[in-house]
């Protein structure tokens, strides 16, 4: 019998190093894991550590937007937003019992302290027995872009659903992103745990969706501002200059239907031809609808995956909360490829994808990738790690000289067309507004994107008003969204 | 077809290393004693005022097992009491520490510490008195369908209405007063002996018939009767006491005896086939099956309710390499951390250094068991130390690996450490049996065969120059 006895003697072996090769998995390597907030907010304990621990700030330039400040209640710190409203949805918020959201969630493990990149720190806190303390973020925010954002879709109203979001085109470094409505982090991060829940579930309930992030987590139909895309493709074809003469009648038949696409209004764009650029300055639906036919679907979808749709382009808000929307221009069919074509059909796009169309243009056609968080800091506040700025795969979108191309026509927009509300004294401005038709029933949405000043862009933006509780007839890009814009680009220049 | 077979090496004679035992043990003391100290500093901040009567009585439990092993088994394996001695010391402590923790909170659960110092008392009470009243363990041969009807019985009692008792959703207590008692513990024993004694008398009935199939000896159908038996009742612990954990548990055991008894790999296929078909209509019928194997699959679904595994994983991952330190983490989060759960919380203060240790001192305890196994002289015995060390294994790899996540979480308790008296005190008798079979095996052999044998030995020297 001792063979079999052998036999188990090796089956026992194998089965107590599955159990030790199992515990070191679980405390070893799937440890950090396990106790991340962001992964894991039910984790008590992790939580009630790192709610008695003095965590990192989050700055702006140089000022906190998210800081500890001492308690006394049963945690020894609370965490405090100073401009709760403007920064909701970038600082996110800490709360115990609703978890982490924003740069708190995407950033935790050095807000908390415990990165690897921290463990010197650590090792030195705990040999001056102090208790260990969390590093910093800095921001690539501009607060005064920020402030104006802010302010101008809170003049709307406290319930307009709507974003702002402003690139520095030549680095992706993202000045300002604003979504209304927005929430009080410091409600949802009191220490009254029964009040901060409360006010969790009336967050949840409430029909505007107040905690999402409409910058990255809305994909619309973003309407004539994707005749930039369409605008882009045709130059790069080769067959079109801002000159050519385009279709400019009152309306088109789509192929293989018995219905037409009408321009705006009903009436022509000028002639029954018109320069592409006159085109642009007016929105005609009729040139844009041709052109997209002419060019066919997939050169739209290439263009527009080289300014970045198709792709989760943004990874520093990325947490359990939120859900990123990808924008795409769908699968259109022949008839649908012209309603593609001015971004209506199948075509959605957040607000941060319209910004990096305008970025890229302003940046002779190189999109970089949009990012939030610049720098990285020890508790000490020592420069730890500095974000650098990158190209978007499949650079460039567009040649230099077809982007330069492109940008006098949009300048040209707001000097003579459709975005005269956007002008600014003494800069050269270049934009493109839109008006999305999402259904029949429902308001259409308003939205503009531009950049400034036109020779050197310092700064691209993209506005949307998706519902302004205004009459029908006052909705329009140029309307609701360029005066946003121009406040905008007006903070960023100074 | 008797107990006969040779000595492992002739010639080699087992030292009695009884000096051995007893350093080893002082040094299981300072693990068990310095653990409870450990939990006095980290939680109060100061040295336990009771430290030296329970230290002492710690002692004097393990001392008087040490001194009863030299009188009446001095050649028994000198490791068996030192590993569970600092088991059972280090589980103690750890009881200890998640009572203080329930106290403070008032959870209402506990002090258990109390009564399990009370249950390892009559351990080793037990463990002395196996060791006086059975001076040979073959005299259990006789047994075997005693202990086999006894366990049978044990396994329904907590059937029997008014006395059976649903804790925690399993039906495997009986109730008398205010005591409650798991009588699937001591069966295990029992089912040991009874396996054993029915194995080694029909092991060649069992082995021999057969037909091959795909290079493995397949049993003949009329031989299947035993193995279909022990299918049933363990598929009966499963659907009527909703018990996963003794289900597999006994299975199992049954299964590897079998295979040990005949060498016939063929049964282990017979019964991993049986197996794996029972555990699928378990899964397909049953819904408790069929939650364990969600909250296994996916612990952090939305839908799942896997709250103390989570809870565990949670808190081994807080422990990480080295630990909280005792006293220092917050094991008392964690459901039934002071029973089933007891691994996550050596996990969460002592780190994975800490649980590492402690599955090495069951895979010594097995190792020890199966190589008393494998030096005994006779087959009972042989089959019964295979026999108790493979449940020791089977039930540390259930439990820990449930608890751990390797496997779908069933309830067991966790040999020495869990707060539970029936399964402490059966444990006891398991090491006491061990040791028993031990010092049969490592003795030497009577001295008047063994001087026959070397004459034999010494008219076959040829010697060359």
């Amino acid at each position: 019998m001792n063979k079999p006895i052998r036999t188990m003697a090796v089956v026992c072996l194998t089965l107590f190093l599955a159990l030790l090769l199992n515990v070191t998995y679980v405390q070893y390597w799937q440890a950090e894991s396990l106790s991340s907030l962001s992964e894991h907010p039910d984790n008590v304990r992790v939580r009630d550590a790192e709610f008695s621990r003095e965590r990192g700030s989050i700055l702006v330039r140089g000022q906190a937007v998210a800081e500890s400040v001492p308690s006394d209640d049963a945690y020894q710190f609370q965490r405090q937003y100073p401009r709760p409203l403007q920064f909701a949805h970038l600082a996110g918020f800490f709360s115990r019992d609703s978890g982490l959201g924003g740069v708190e969630a995407s950033q935790n493990s050095i807000l908390s302290g415990s990165d690897s990149r921290l463990f010197g720190y650590r090792v030195v806190d705990l040999a001056d027995n102090e208790q260990p303390r969390g590093g910093s973020v800095t921001l690539t925010i501009d607060p005064a872009a920020q402030r104006a954002a802010y302010e101008g879709l809170a003049a709307l109203g406290d319930d307009v659903q709507g974003a702002v979001v402003a690139l520095e085109p030549s680095t992706g470094k993202v000045l300002a992103m604003v979504s209304s409505p927005r929430f009080d982090p410091n409600r949802l991060s009191s220490h009254d745990f029964s009040a901060a829940s409360d006010y969790r579930n009336q967050l949840l309930d409430a029909p505007r969706r107040p905690l999402d992030n409409r910058a990255i987590e809305e994909a619309l139909p973003p309407g004539s501002v994707f005749k930039l895309v369409t605008a882009a493709a045709a130059l790069e074809s080769g067959d079109y200059e801002p000159d050519t003469q385009v279709d400019g009648r009152a309306s088109l038949d789509l192929p293989q239907t018995s219905t037409t696409l009408p321009n705006l209004g009903g009436g022509s764009c000028g002639g029954d031809t018109v320069s592409l650029t006159r085109a642009l300055e007016v929105s005609c639906n009729v040139a844009f609808g041709s052109i997209g036919l002419d060019l066919g679907a997939e050169a739209l979808r290439e263009q527009s995956q080289k300014f970045g749709f198709d792709t989760r382009t943004f990874e520093d808000l990325d947490d359990a909360l939120t859900r990123q929307a990808v924008s795409t221009i769908g699968d259109p069919d022949e008839p649908q490829t012209a309603l593609s074509a001015i971004g209506q059909s199948n075509v959605v796009a957040t607000p941060l994808q319209m910004a990096m169309v305008a970025a890229g243009i302003a940046n002779d056609g190189v999109v970089r990738r949009p990012y939030l968080v610049d720098e990285i800091l020890s508790p000490k506040l020592e420069t730890l790690e500095r974000t650098d700025p990158e190209d978007m795969p499949d650079q460039p979108a567009m040649s230099p000289e077809n982007a330069r191309d492109l940008r006098e026509m949009m300048v040209s927009v707001v000097d003579n067309g459709t975005g005269t509300t956007a002008q600014i004294d003494g800069v050269d401005v270049g934009g493109k507004t839109g008006t999305a038709q999402s259904a029949p029933d429902r308001p259409p949405y308003a939205w503009f994107v531009s950049f400034a000043p036109a020779d050197t862009p310092s700064v691209a933006v993209a506005v949307l008003v998706q519902d302004a509780g205004v009459e029908r007839n006052q909705i329009s890009g140029s309307g609701l969204a360029a005066p946003i814009a121009r406040a905008v680009m007006q903070a960023v220049i100074g | 077809m008797s107990s006969q077979s040779a000595p492992a090496s002739r010639g080699f004679v087992h030292r009695r290393r009884r000096g051995a035992e007893l350093a080893l043990l002082l040094l299981s003391l300072a693990v068990g004693i310095g653990a409870y100290l450990a939990v006095g500093l980290g939680v109060d901040g100061t040295v336990p005022v009771d430290l030296l009567t329970y230290g002492a009585w710690l002692a004097l439990l393990v001392i008087a097992c040490h001194v009863v092993i030299r009188l009446v088994a001095p050649y028994a394996d000198p490791v068996l009491l030192p590993v569970v001695s600092s088991l059972n010391g280090l589980g103690l402590a750890v009881i200890h520490r998640i009572d203080l923790a329930n106290e403070a909170k008032g959870s209402g659960f506990g002090p258990f510490a109390g009564t399990q110092l009370t249950w390892m008392t009559l351990g080793a009470g037990l463990f002395v008195a196996v060791l006086l009243l059975l001076r040979d363990h073959r005299r259990l041969q006789s047994l075997t369908y005693t202990a086999g009807l006894a366990a049978i019985v044990l396994l329904l009692m907590p059937l029997v209405p008014g006395l059976g008792r649903t804790i925690n959703g399993s039906r495997i207590w009986i109730g008398v007063g205010p005591f409650s008692f798991q009588p699937g513990e001591v069966a295990k024993v029992l089912l040991v002996v009874a396996f054993a004694g029915y194995l080694v008398v029909h092991r060649d009935a069992l082995a021999l018939a057969g037909r091959r199939f795909l290079f493995v000896d397949l049993p003949r159908g009329r031989d299947l009767g035993p193995i279909v038996a022990m299918w049933l009742i363990s598929l009966g612990i499963l659907v009527f006491q909703r018990d996963l954990g003794s289900s597999l548990l006994f299975f199992g055991l049954f299964l590897v005896m079998l295979y040990i008894a005949t060498e016939r790999p063929g049964w282990l296929v017979v019964g991993g086939a049986l197996f794996v078909g029972g555990a699928y209509a378990g899964w397909l019928a049953l819904s408790h099956v069929q939650a364990r194997v969600a909250a296994w699959l996916d612990p952090f679904g939305s839908d799942v309710d896997a709250y103390q595994l989570v809870q565990g994983l949670y808190g081994m991952a807080w422990g990480g390499l080295v630990g909280r330190g005792l006293g220092q983490g917050r094991p008392d989060i964690t459901p039934l951390s002071w029973s089933d759960f007891i691994v996550t919380a050596i996990g969460e203060e002592l780190g994975l250094t800490g649980v590492m240790a402690v599955i090495l001192l069951y895979g010594i305890l097995v190792e020890r068991a199966l190589r008393t196994a494998l030096i005994c002289r006779d087959n009972f015995g042989k089959l019964m130390a295979a026999g108790l060390g493979v449940v020791v294994a089977l039930q540390v790899f259930v439990v820990i690996g449930g608890v751990t996540r390797l496997i779908p979480l069933t309830g067991l308790t966790t040999p020495f450490l869990s707060q539970g008296g029936s399964s402490l005190i059966a444990n006891w008798v398991i090491v006491a049996l061990l040791v028993r079979i031990s010092d049969q095996a490592r003795r030497p052999p009577p001295q008047l065969l063994s001087s026959d044998d070397d004459d034999a030995d010494a008219t076959q020297v040829v010697r060359m120059r």
